[in-house]
């Protein structure tokens, strides 16, 4: 690493960061309907954004900074293992291919602005909605606070924030900045704010990425020395483990674990709240269906992404810290300039997904614990200013996370959230196609998973951790090793049926159904499905 | 997929089982995992795990792209079959 700061990146970066800025204030007017204090406008974007838009801010949304930080770091520690992230994004368009147009219908029917407003309309159960909207938040947190991780990543490699030895305030003082400023263009333009900011994050990536893909491998001598060099460094016995350090092919006994951490990731990916946020932003079914087949685009991008990890590996880049490695590796193979492009790409798309979190989360903690619980009658307008106030609680919590704690705690956070997030899929995904489910069944099959994945998740040990050492455990009955989320939404499943049928013999009550199968397919247009929802609809149709 | 009839007609339909499978193709190319953990052939220096599924990317673009025509067909068809009507 050299020492002291690297000024021309830095100005770069800075550069950058204030184009950003100014574009997050002036988002407010960008496309500004009338009635900007409904929750619809601010949470939303007004529901108006079409194809491109809507491929822009949900790639900004889904590819975060810590991705693009971990995914090359998990193939830079462990190789083969951490290419799951690719069949991962591979699988997850011709899945909601088939159900989030359903969920976009409904929504814009009955005026639904989170997930948990459609489980509460479709099974008539406070409690349900409740645990969806909780289950949302945990784990959209953790998420938000790594994305201060990767724009830490990126500062440190760059010089700013100091060795170990400066004080605390100073050396925090950059990422304080950077979030303030977030904090204060997403209270007053919401969603409006990261789809116009989208646009710059990821035509810098993608610049990034089509030179990083081209320039490193000429510097380093071509594929064939960068993983034949790899493969010589994962051969090497790993001190801590007494095992190799990884392989270039996942091994007989881990495809198990490849193949069901990329589904049970896949299946997760669409019931994160920032991902629901961004879709119902769109303005019609047609948009999201054609969205999925030009999506994938960022899962190209994202197998390139990967291989910058074994380019670190020839690059003889040696960092304690993995998260490290690839911003570690911009600085050394890159022009100082163009270091501070792909930083400034880097920290741009921490941004991004932050700032759609936040408001995510803060749409969920507004329509379904203040409006169901606390203030029934409130306004379309008093909604948005509880949303707009909890959206920066939620970051000044992030901060105070990732200030206070170790940085594993937010990682091992995240790998729970993404473990709990799937168990809201029956309810979710399970409504938009039947109503079948009892809604008490549903309520214990999630609790059930939650607590399974949560017990097993903290007994995996590590040669560095205790516990929440990994994602993947041995699958009972099968005995393979598997991904801990996908093996709780089993038992989710599986618990939900057994107790459907029982509560169904007993005649349980069951709730009131306010969606009608015609809800499920309508289309902006049709009758009741206004383009521009009116005002009234938007917090007063249940 | 289509165990939900949106209006009362014949629910799968040939143009539906291919769509189907276009979707589900995927799934079973990517969770199969030993069919593809090898290095050989080398495609320009990246072993075969890695450019195969990368070309895997490409491919089910191309086949939800597929579906989604078909699906656009289909439903078409049945509005056109209802007289045209929305609803």
């Amino acid at each position: 690493m050299k020492d002291g700061v690297n000024g021309v990146a830095l100005a770069v970066f800075i550069l950058f960061f204030l184009a950003v800025t100014v574009m997050g204030f002036l988002a407010a007017r960008w496309r500004k309907a009338e009635n900007e204090h409904s929750l619809d406008e601010w949470g939303l974007g007004g529901r108006s954004f079409g194809t491109w838009i809507t491929w822009f801010l949900l790639g900004g949304d889904l590819y975060t900074a810590y991705t693009f930080v971990a995914v090359p770091a998990a193939i830079y520690a462990a190789g083969a293992a951490g290419f799951f992230a690719v069949p991962y994004t591979i699988l997850v368009y011709p899945l909601i291919f088939t159900f989030l147009p359903r969920l976009w219908s409904v929504s814009h029917r009955h005026g639904y602005v989170t997930t948990s407003d459609f489980v509460r309309g479709r099974f008539g159960s406070k409690g349900l909605s409740l645990a969806v909207a909780l289950t949302g938040i945990l784990a959209t947190m953790p998420y938000i606070a790594l994305q201060l991780v990767g724009i830490q990543a990126v500062l440190d490699v760059m010089g700013v924030g100091g060795g170990e030895n400066t004080n605390w305030f100073i050396k925090d003082l950059p990422l304080l900045i950077a979030f303030g400023v977030l904090a204060a263009y997403t209270y007053s333009s919401g969603l409006r704010a990261p789809a116009l900011i989208a646009f710059v994050k990821d035509t810098l990536i993608y610049i990034v990425i089509a030179v990083a893909i081209i320039y490193i491998p000429i510097k380093l001598g071509g594929f064939d020395d960068i993983f034949a060099k790899a493969g010589d460094a994962f051969s090497q016995t790993n001190p801590a483990t007494g095992a190799p350090r990884g392989a270039l092919t996942p091994p007989e006994a881990g495809q198990w674990t490849y193949a069901t951490l990329a589904l049970g990731s896949a299946l997760a990916l669409f019931m994160y709240p920032h991902s629901i946020t961004a879709t119902l932003s769109s303005k019609s079914r047609e948009v999201i269906r054609r969205n999925t087949t030009i999506l994938p685009l960022y899962s190209l991008m994202l197998g390139l992404l990967a291989l910058l990890g074994f380019m670190a590996i020839a690059a003889g880049i040696k960092v304690q810290n993995g998260q490290l490695a690839i911003p570690q590796l911009f600085e050394t193979m890159f022009p100082d300039w163009f270091a501070g492009v792909a930083f400034a790409a880097i920290g741009i798309g921490a941004l991004v997904p932050a700032a759609i979190m936040s408001i995510a989360a803060a749409n969920l903690f507004t329509r379904n614990i203040y409006k169901d619980f606390i203030r029934p009658d409130a306004t379309p307008a008093q909604e948005t200013k509880v949303s707009k106030l909890v959206s920066l609680l939620v970051k000044v919590g992030a901060l105070a996370f990732v200030l206070t704690m170790d940085k594993t705690v937010a990682i091992n956070f995240q790998l729970l959230g993404g473990i709990w997030i799937l168990q809201t899929f029956p309810a979710l995904v399970g409504g938009l196609f039947t109503r079948w489910f009892h809604r008490w069944a549903l309520l214990a099959g999630w609790a059930v998973g939650m607590v399974y994945g949560t017990v097993a998740a903290y007994g995996v040990a590590s040669p560095t951790q205790k516990h929440f050492g990994g994602s993947a455990k041995e699958i009972p009955g099968i005995g393979e090793i598997g991904y801990i989320g996908l093996t709780a939404f089993v038992l989710n499943v599986v618990v939900t049926v057994v107790l459907t049928f029982v509560l169904k013999a007993v005649k349980a009550p069951d709730g009131v159904d306010e969606t009608k199968p015609e809800d499920y397919t309508a289309d902006a247009g049709d009758p009741g499905v206004q383009v521009e929802l009116p005002p009234a609809t938007a917090g007063t149709s249940h | 997929m289509s165990h939900t009839p949106e209006v009362g007609r014949a629910v799968v339909t040939p143009m539906r089982v291919v769509i189907a499978l276009c979707l589900v193709a995927p799934f079973v190319a990517m969770l199969w995992v030993g069919s593809y953990a090898r290095t050989g052939p080398a495609f320009i220096g990246i072993p075969f795990f890695y450019w195969y599924q990368m070309a895997w990317v490409l491919i089910s673009t191309a086949l939800t792209m597929v579906a989604y025509k078909l699906w656009q067909r289909d439903q078409r068809a049945r509005s056109a079959a209802k007289g045209g009507a929305s609803q």
